[in-house]
Parts: C-alpha cells; structure tokens; sequence
C-alpha cells in the first residue's frame, strides 16, 4: 500500500511550469530517491511534498487524506536542507529539541528522546556545541537528528551530502540508509549523485524536465533504462537509432542503413533506439578478428585517450561514431587503424 | 612609494587635526574657572560640570530627549523590523520605491523636513508640541533601524525559517524564536544609533519644539545665545562622552555579529 500519492499536480514560477500533471507514489517504508540533473525539478517536488508549496491542481494523499491543504507545521514531515540550516543561536540539544517543544512534549521526556537521537546520530556529547562549532558532517548529523526526533510520519533529504567532501558523503549516505532501515523511516531523497542514489535506495525515479522518465530499483534501471534520457544519463553513452526491429527466434533483428543486429530481447521493450555502455563494446584489428564477434561492424579509430586503466576509443563506423572503453587491448590500437567493433547483442538495450 | 606613503600620513595626521581639534580645545575650555571661554584655560575646576545641574532646563529638557528619544525608538522599532524584514524575505513590486522612501530622511536636508513637519503636523493638523516632536523623531529615527536591522537579516539565511516550521513552529512563533535571536545584535545597535541621531538631533526639533517645551540641543542653543561661560563646553564633553560609549557598544554589537554568523 502506498503511503503517499501525488496526483496530477502542477506547479509554476511565474508562468512558466516546471511540474504538469506530476504523478508519483511511494510506499511504506521506502526509500525513494528522485536523480536528475540540476534543474529537472527535484527540490520543487520535494518542496511541494513538505508544503512549502502549493500545487495549482491535482491532489496530495497521505495515508488516503487529502493532504493538499495542511499546512507545513501541521504535517509531521522531517526536512532535511542542502545547508543543514541550523539554529546558529542554540546548541545542538536545543537544536533536536526544537520540535519536540512545539509539540508540548515534557521536560522529561523531551531529554530522553534528544539523548536517544543524538547517540543514534553518533552525536554522543556534543549536546552543549553551537553548530558554529561544528564541522559539516556534524552538522548534517544535527540536521538529521532534528528532523528524526520527531518521529516523523516523512522524512525528506534536499541533496544533504552535497557540501560535504568525497570520503564522508561516502560515510554519511551508509549512515543515513542505517537510520532509516533501523526505524524504518518512509524517506524521499533528493540528488543529483547518481552512485548515491543507487546505493542507498529501494527504488530510484529518474527526473527530466519536471517528469519522471522511469521509477525503478536501482538494479533495473541500470540494466534496462526505459527512455534514451535515461540511459544516457546513467552511462549508455552510445546510440543507435534503428530504422525498423522484427522479432526472430535468436532476439530482435534491429536494422539502421542497410546492417541488421541482433538485440537479445529484454522484458518487453519497445525502443526503437540501441543503448549501448563504451564498457560492453570490443574492439579487434581488422586483421586479427576472430570468427565468433557478434554483431560485427567495420569501422576506423578516430582518436584514442589514454585513461590509465583502459583506452578509450573513438570508432567511426558506417551506422555512427561510438566510444569505446577497451581494458583488454594489451597493444594499443592507433589512430587511423581499421578495426572491427563487436557490438554483444546482450548488451544492446532498446529504449524509446 | 615611500614618500607617497609619509604624504598620505601628514594628510590623515591633518584631517584628524581638523575633525577632533574642535573638540579637544571643548574639553580644555571646559575646566576653566572664569566666566569666559578661554583657550588654553588659564586656572583648574569643575564648577561649570556643577552648573548643568543648577541650570533648571538643562535637566528638565534631558529629560524631554530621553523620553523622546526612547519613544520614538519603540515606534520605530515597531514600524522598523517588520518593514526591513519584508524588505530582506520578499520580492514584490515597488520594493525599490519602498526602500528609498524608508530612506529619503537622510538623504532629506533635515531643515526642509522640519519645515514640512511644521506646516502639517502643528500648523495644519494642529497636533500638541509633544505629539509632533514624537512623530518627527520616529521618521528621523525609522531609517536607521532599517538600514542597521537589514544589514543583519541580510546574513540571515531564510531557510531555518522553514526549517522552524517544518518541525512544527506557527509562522509568527518562527519570527519569534529564530529569526528575532539571530538579528538581536543587529536590532540593539539599531536603536543606539537611533537613539543618537534624536538625542541629538537640532535641525527637527528647532521647528517642532514650543512655548515651554523644548529638547536638550535646543535649550543649548537657547543658553549660548545668552550666555558665553563654559558650561556648553562641560555639558558639550557629556554628551560627547555618552556617545563615544554608545558608538563603542555599536562597534561591539556589529563586530560581533561578524563572529556568530556561520
Ligand atoms: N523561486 C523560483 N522562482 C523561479 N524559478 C524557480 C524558482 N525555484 C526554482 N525555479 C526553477 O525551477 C526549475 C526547477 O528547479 P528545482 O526544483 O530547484 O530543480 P533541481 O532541484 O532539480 O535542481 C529550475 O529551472 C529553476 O530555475
Ligand atoms: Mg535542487
């Protein structure tokens, strides 16, 4: 059962619409990561679950009430910013003790509960600091244990490990994919860190311009990315637009100029489009080719890039130019040689 | 270089000269014992610090100012946060216009706003002395705490408004816990600066004030046009004393709102 639902809801800055008759459901328990680039619309969907915005129509179900019209602070929903934001005039206690006062908790009681999100935040005696005296992953931690300790019904993350540097973001999405399991915490988490969203979430939305592309498990939308947006944006660097695709019994015969391919065939695509990562693709001097290459097409080396671990290629064929990540090649491949490209028909992925 | 270097110091050597000279031979001229001023003061006493208290109006019209001046500062303060806030958090049409009328009081000579204060407000609308003096020195007072207020919310950053409410506060409860204690430097120097610009404030008050009702610049005024002894000298250190304190405090507040910002 879904625990919230927004359905159909538009939203616009002056007059230009950044989301039209946006859907999007997720579970109890989930956690759900919206990935796009900077822009597509991610912090205003997240804005609008939390209420800082209003949706001009369509509807926000939470727990099958209308939502659309409570506002912020009647909805027990935890925000976690970009920039922590947090109170800099008090201390960390007063900090994660902040909601807890709104809500009339007791004294007692609201010690207790502070105490327990800050030893769980790994935040254990620092109670008496001014986040001015804290670091970024200390605050962070603040910023969530504030937002935990009102055991909210929605936890959301605006980018929250983005001004923090490569070792703790690493550090800090474990600790925060804990967390949640541990208290099983509903989460919306907004990023544009593709690695980041994967490794954390049940399912991932992939974001463009206001619409969600594709909502899938991390695993799925690797292996088979739905649009041509996004495969390419988790990697699919090389495109081949196909002129007609028939089914036979080995897979699909996809054909583009005249070269048919053939594409083993994944759930029920539809795509007229080839995704192809530069990681699958082989190559083989045109001389030294051996006999079982699938998908065999002719072309020539354009540039090469030597990228420590691997070369990259730029191969231009008679059906387009592809990159290509070659780690196998114990003699580089010059510019200029001919060269044959395989082109394995699992890993040809049609998209629309 | 260097030589460039000894010509800027002689100039700020003589532009400090020329600021503050004034003021020490005040404060020489204001020991002396005779009944005229004299530079250097030729004998050693304190009497004319004693003469401020016997001279009745003196006190009388400190009063006035302070009460004026602590008056004015609450509307101000009432008129002032809101207004500068709006200013910071918003976008709306005619901000710019806004901020400029909020202003114009310094910009304004402030003989001409006298003037346009004694045409309306005692001629036109006929208002008590008091009232007018109040109102005139809550417009004069308005743009300081504006100014000063916004340069501190101008650090703030909005968004633990919304973290406040996110985590249950009403809007105006927000105001009160989070944004009031982070600008409250900003508010308090405000209101000494403020409180400076009426307590001493000549240009206004010359218009505003009446039969029997008077402010303390005005009533010093008053007395050297019928008196050269040195006790405007003495009560000149005074008041120059209280506000080389209030401007180290407004120092202070400034200063340290540098460090508490993140
Ligand atoms: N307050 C605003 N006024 C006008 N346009 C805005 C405002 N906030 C965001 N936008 C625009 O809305 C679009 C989506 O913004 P946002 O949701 O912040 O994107 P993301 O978080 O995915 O980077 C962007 O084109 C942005 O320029
Ligand atoms: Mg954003």
């Amino acid at each position: 059962m879904s625990l919230f639902t927004l359905q159909d809801v538009t939203v616009a800055y002056q007059k230009q619409a950044i989301l039209q008759d946006f859907n999007l459901s997720i579970g109890e328990g989930e956690l759900v990561s919206l990935l796009g680039p900077s822009g597509c619309g991610k912090t205003t969907t997240l804005r609008l679950i939390a209420g800082f915005l209003q949706s001009k129509q369509g509807k926000f179900l939470f727990r099958e009430k209308d939502y659309t019209k409570v506002p912020v602070n009647k909805r027990n929903f935890g925000f976690v910013f970009q920039n922590y934001a947090l109170f800099p005039h008090m201390t960390v206690f007063d900090n994660v003790a902040f909601g807890l006062r709104q809500r009339k908790v007791s004294k007692a009681s609201i010690k207790d509960r502070v105490l327990r999100v800050l030893d769980i935040a790994s935040l254990k005696g620092f109670e008496e600091r001014f986040p001015a005296a804290l670091s970024g992953g200390q605050k962070q931690r603040v910023a969530i244990a504030r937002a935990l300790v009102i055991e909210p019904d929605l936890l959301l993350f605006d980018e929250p490990l983005s001004n923090l540097d490569a070792n703790l973001r690493v550090n800090m999405r474990v600790e925060i994919r804990r967390i949640q399991q541990e208290l099983g915490i509903t989460t919306v988490y907004v990023s544009h860190d593709q690695e980041e969203c994967f490794s954390i979430s049940d399912k991932v939305a992939i974001m463009n311009k206001g619409i969600i592309e594709q909502l899938s498990d991390p695993a799925t939308i690797y292996r088979q990315p739905k649009t041509k947006f996004v495969a390419d944006f988790i990697g699919f660097k090389n495109f081949i637009q196909f002129d007609s695709r028939r089914q036979e019994t080995d897979g699909i015969a996809a054909t583009v100029q005249g070269i048919t391919l053939t594409v083993q065939q994944q759930d029920n695509d539809t795509g007229l489009v080839g995704a192809i990562r530069p990681d699958d693709l082989r190559l083989y001097p045109l001389d030294a080719a051996p006999m079982t290459v699938e998908n065999a097409v002719q072309g020539k080396v354009l540039i090469s890039t030597y990228l420590g671990r691997s070369y990259q290629y730029e191969v231009k064929t008679s059906i387009g130019q592809f990159t290509v990540n070659d780690d196998a090649a114990a003699a580089p491949l010059a510019n200029g040689q001919e060269v044959v490209l395989e082109i394995p028909k699992k890993q040809i992925v049609l998209v629309d | 270089m260097r030589e460039k270097h000894i010509g800027l110091g002689i100039f700020t050597f003589l532009v400090f000269v020329f600021l503050l000279g004034p003021l020490v031979i005040i404060s020489f001229t204001s020991f002396e014992q005779g009944t005229v001023l004299r530079f250097p003061p030729e004998s050693f006493s304190l009497d004319w610090y004693k003469n401020i208290f016997e001279v009745s109006g003196f006190l009388e019209t400190f009063k006035v100012s302070i009460y004026l001046s602590l008056a004015g500062n609450l509307l101000a303060l009432l008129i002032g946060i809101p207004a500068a806030y709006a200013l910071n958090r918003f976008d709306f049409k005619g901000k710019a216009l806004l901020e400029g009328i909020f202003v114009s009081p310094i910009i304004i000579p402030g003989i001409v706003l006298g003037f346009t204060f004694l045409r309306f407000f005692i001629t036109y609308y006929q208002l008590p002395i008091y009232a007018g003096l109040f109102i005139g020195h809550t417009v004069i007072m308005l743009p300081f705490i504006i100014r000063v207020v916004s340069s501190s919310l101008a650090n703030f950053d909005f968004s633990i408004e919304e973290a406040a409410v996110s985590l249950g506060a009403s809007r105006i409860g927000t105001f009160f816990k989070v944004v009031l204690p982070n600008i409250k430097s900003g508010i308090i120097a405000g209101v000494l600066i403020a409180f400076l610009e009426s307590f001493n404030n000549v240009d206004i008050s010359v218009f505003m004030t009446g039969p029997g009702v008077s402010t303390l610049p005005i009533e010093m005024l008053t007395y050297v046009q019928n008196y050269f002894d040195p006790t405007i000298a003495a009560l000149s250190v005074v008041l120059m004393i209280i506000t080389a304190l209030f401007m180290f405090f407004v120092e202070r507040l400034l200063g340290l709102s540098y460090f508490t910002k993140r």
